[in-house]
């Protein structure tokens, strides 16, 4: 499976919106609904599905789903 | 035969006075829909300012000693795990034992933030098990809003004051104390911290000035840590138990967020019927949280033998700690 494609399978576990919904562009809290602690809950998922640390501050600059793939790619993670 | 230890009586005090979320509204920039989607929580029991931690700490031990059918020579031990002691010395056990009429008995606190009172069912299940005390009254309780920050729109929303507590004894039928994990670290301690009071930053008027007299606690990491370690701490003590969590009855856990709660009954693959909830109604109160639903649902009829039960919490430190307890048939 694509990166794109587990992250998405992710977002749409932990927020139940579609899997259409969830575009690059796709901003958590203002497209996907997800409030402050749906936010925490996606970053433990994203650590522990991929097998990182994303700190406080980081988590507070991945507004997008897209903000979330470079993230990904930044930090190591294969496509 | 191996000495075991078993709670055969439990019990809870709150105060009379409920703060509501509407309450809050006139208080701080807040809003029922926030507090109640972010929380759970809608009430919370708030004492006056004749009332302290011995108080509520008195009534629900001696509703304990009740339900065990203790009289107060019975009684060898008390402990008390708070964070909000009457007073930083003398001991608010040594209170509330003078005030049960317990006979010179040995009495103290200790502070496991939220986890204390199951850090204490453990230590009972030690002294029991030792052949140390044969009759054991552990207590949790707390008065969180004497130190509650009210201008605070993100923490004042969630506490709340009681007391609940079990007496244990080496003698059944009743629950038994069974497999537990514990742990702490205090690499993250200041994700939860009362700043001010103690050795590090004694009492002054700049520190009173500078509201360091108040819990400050960063929610997020909070969170975080608190879902992954209640996690840990049920499966651990499942394992060391040898109970599968498919055989688990009821998930009673320390009531901080309903959000930490559904997390934690999801990594059990509990359904909601099986898992104890009364955060709406009080709120977070620390280390009186869990004796008080436990007693909730003793009293309730929920937990009629035989049943499994989970007991987990974590809190200020950080602290983690779960538990068995299984009332057989």
């Amino acid at each position: 499976m694509s990166l794109e494609n587990r992250v998405t399978e992710i977002i749409v576990n932990k927020l139940g919106v579609r899997a259409e919904e969830v575009s690059a562009e796709a901003n958590f809290q203002t497209d996907l609904g997800a409030d402050s602690l749906d936010l925490v809950e996606l970053m433990m998922d994203f650590e522990d599905s991929f097998k990182l640390k994303i700190s406080d501050e980081d988590s507070s600059s991945l507004k997008s789903v897209g903000d979330v793939i470079k993230y990904l790619k930044a930090h190591g993670v294969e496509e | 035969m191996k000495r075991q230890a078993f709670i055969t009586g439990t019990g809870h005090a709150v105060p009379e006075a409920i703060l509501t979320n509407a309450d809050l509204e006139k208080m701080v920039d807040t809003s029922d829909e926030w507090i109640t989607t972010r929380t759970g929580i809608k009430t919370r029991h708030i004492t006056d300012s004749n009332t302290a931690t011995s108080d509520l700490a008195t009534t629900a031990a001696a509703r304990a000693m009740e339900a065990a059918g203790w009289k107060p020579e019975d009684v060898q031990a008390l402990f008390i795990a708070t964070v909000t002691p009457d007073h930083a010395f003398p001991a608010t056990a040594c209170l509330v034992a003078d005030r049960l009429g317990l006979s010179r008995v040995p009495a103290w606190d200790f502070a496991a933030g939220c986890s204390g009172f199951v850090y204490g069912l453990i230590q009972a299940r030690a002294f029991v098990e030792s052949g140390i005390f044969d009759r054991i009254l552990v207590i949790g309780a707390e008065c969180l809003t004497k130190i509650t920050n009210w201008k605070d729109r993100a923490s004042c929303v969630l506490f709340g004051d009681g007391a609940g507590a079990a007496a244990i004894s080496s003698q059944g039928p009743g629950g038994l104390l069974g497999g537990y994990h514990w742990g702490s670290d205090g690499a993250i301690s200041d994700l939860l911290v009362q700043a001010a009071g103690g050795s590090r930053n004694p009492a002054t008027h700049e520190t009173v000035e500078a509201g360091m007299h108040y819990i400050a606690m960063n929610g997020s990491e909070t969170f975080k840590h608190a879902v992954r370690a209640m996690r840990e701490s049920c499966l651990l003590a499942l394992e060391m138990d040898g109970t599968d969590k498919s055989d688990v009855d009821l998930l009673i856990s320390h009531q901080a967020n309903y959000r930490i709660i559904d997390a934690t009954a999801r990594a059990l693959e509990l359904p909601p019927e099986k898992v104890y909830v009364n955060i709406d109604r009080y709120g977070n109160t620390s280390s009186a949280s869990i004796p008080i639903a436990l007693d909730e649902a003793m009293r309730r009829g929920i937990i009629t033998p035989p049943k499994t039960v989970v007991l987990a919490a974590f809190g200020a430190g950080l602290t983690w700690a779960g538990i068995i307890v299984k009332w057989n048939g």
